[in-house]
């Protein structure tokens, strides 16, 4: 108990000293999560959209693909971009200047992208069928085009865009699998929130290891806060 | 002129050139491997109010999502204004000189003021703020602009879809059943609204609704939809008092079985 109250004590020190191991590691992590974020919406929004607004072939077979990915574990997703990346792998033995290498932040956001996508798409494809399908025809009704009636029905459905989004957040801010496989946990470049705190446990350092714990719990809760709040606003 | 012309419809408005909006001709349309609708021909003509009456599941709103090109027909040809609709895609020119009020008012989830600008703004029409205000005004609805769309009345909400429709000065309005289940001051308030843009726009107007009495009392002409089958369409006066076939006649003496 003592050991979790120093620990605390310490954490909470460090992060209010400013403290450049634990910022730099707040940083990156912000970074990382936050690209991984917006490649992930740009993806799984229109992907969500069509799935949820049209009928074509292999439409079922996309779902589930889509069911899966929500329920993948990010380790596997850390392993996919490995194969996908590594020297002897798949895209990694082309060499090519746009292809990420192993061990860099951009290798991390690629397996993030992979574990957000299908949370976001599936979580929108969910919001954007429960609005209400005479809107559509309204919508059509006075004059507009097939874009405008999907953007239509996206303004409609955007509190649960924004949970897809609070939800595909959740899942990489707080996995370590993924990150750790394709990132290694490299001090300085390829380590954040969750790797640190692995390492720092393992080494013994709990003051800091809490420290990083409290600013993940905070970071989380503030992105839950403002869902919340936002929620609150469209009603 | 007839005496007592007034009250058996409409006079024809200023705007009736007996011009053709719309010839549907041959037109079927079929759900499930049932035709729902089979019209031989019917003509909409500038500038008139045409109720089309008939039981439930005559083919009312089919045929309006028909005129309304939210579904092309199975068969047969559609002209509007002179281009013949086929089973393609419509030209957004053609499909945004026409607009429906459905009977259940679907509203988006912002303000009454941002529903009504909805369709100008998808035809990039970005400062009609004097053009809302009046037509709020028209509906009454001016003292709820800022109120959210979710908070209204049944009425409240139809009027607002009729705002959102008039606003658009559509070539043609169609109206699905608007006034069902409202009471009589949005009625009025309705059926007033719909007349007068029909007599200074000269707005086209295809009233379905299964009140004869409304149709009675708005109507230049009416069409009687029977099984998906056109059974007549005459002037008011004539449905009401003389009309041809004996279906007619009972239906509008309330006599129907179906």
């Amino acid at each position: 108990m003592a050991t979790v109250l120093a620990g605390l004590q310490e954490g909470l020190r460090l992060l209010l000293s400013g403290d450049p191991y634990l910022w730099d590691i707040i940083l990156r992590t912000g970074q990382v999560t936050g690209a991984a974020l917006v490649v992930g919406s740009l993806l799984g929004i229109p992907l969500g959209a069509l799935l949820g607004l049209t009928r074509f072939p292999g439409r079922r077979l996309v779902q589930t693909l889509i069911y899966t990915g929500m329920g993948l574990p990010p380790v596997l997703a850390g392993l996919a971009i490995y194969l996908l990346l590594s020297r002897n792998g798949i895209l990694g033995p082309l060499d090519l200047p746009w292809i990420p290498k192993l061990f860099t932040p951009e290798a991390m956001v690629l397996a993030q992208v992979l574990i957000a996508t299908p949370l976001i798409a599936g979580f929108t494809m969910a919001a954007v069928a429960g609005v209400d399908p005479d809107l559509r025809r309204q919508v059509e009704a006075l004059g507009a085009t097939r874009l405008q009636v999907a953007w239509a029905v996206l303004r409609e459905a955007r509190l649960g865009v924004l949970v897809s989004l609070v939800a595909g957040l959740g899942s990489i801010l707080s996995e370590v699998g993924a990150v750790m496989l394709v990132g290694g946990n490299i001090e300085g470049s390829t380590r954040v929130l969750t790797t640190a705190i692995l390492l720092e446990t393992r080494r013994g350092n709990f003051d800091l290891a809490i420290g990083l714990g409290v600013v993940l719990l905070g970071l989380s809760f503030l992105v839950n806060l403002g869902a919340t709040q936002l929620q609150g606003k469209g009603r | 002129m007839k005496q007592g012309a007034r009250t058996r419809g409409q006079e024809p408005s200023r705007f009736t050139y007996h011009e053709t909006v719309y010839l549907l001709e041959g037109v079927r349309k079929v759900y499930d491997g049932r035709c729902v609708l089979n019209i031989d021909r019917l003509e909409v003509r500038r500038g008139e109010i045409l109720a089309v009456v008939g039981p439930s599941g005559a083919g009312k709103s089919t045929l309006l999502r028909l005129l309304n090109f939210l579904e092309p027909p199975d068969a047969g040809a559609i002209t509007f204004q002179g281009n013949r609709i086929g089973r393609g895609p419509v030209p957004l020119r053609l499909r945004r000189q026409v607009t429906t009020v459905f009977q259940r008012p679907v509203l988006l989830s912002t303000t009454v003021a941002g529903n009504v600008a909805y369709g100008l703004r998808l035809r990039g029409m970005r400062d009609g703020r004097e053009r809302i205000h009046a037509m709020l005004e028209r509906l009454h609805l001016a003292h709820l602009a800022r109120t959210s769309a979710r908070k209204l009345s049944g009425g409240e909400a139809q009027r607002v879809a009729l705002a959102r429709a008039l606003i658009l000065r559509p070539t043609v309005l169609l109206l699905d059943e608007p006034t069902a289940n409202l009471d009589p001051y949005n009625v009025a308030l309705i059926e007033q609204t719909v007349q007068e843009m029909n007599r200074e726009q000269g707005t086209t107007v295809v009233w379905v609704t299964h009140n004869i009495f409304q149709a009675r009392r708005l109507a230049h002409r009416v069409a009687f939809l029977l099984n998906g089958q056109m059974v007549e369409v005459a002037d008011t006066e004539t449905f009401f008092t003389a009309p041809r076939d004996p279906r007619t006649g009972a239906f509008v003496r309330g006599e129907m079985v179906y």
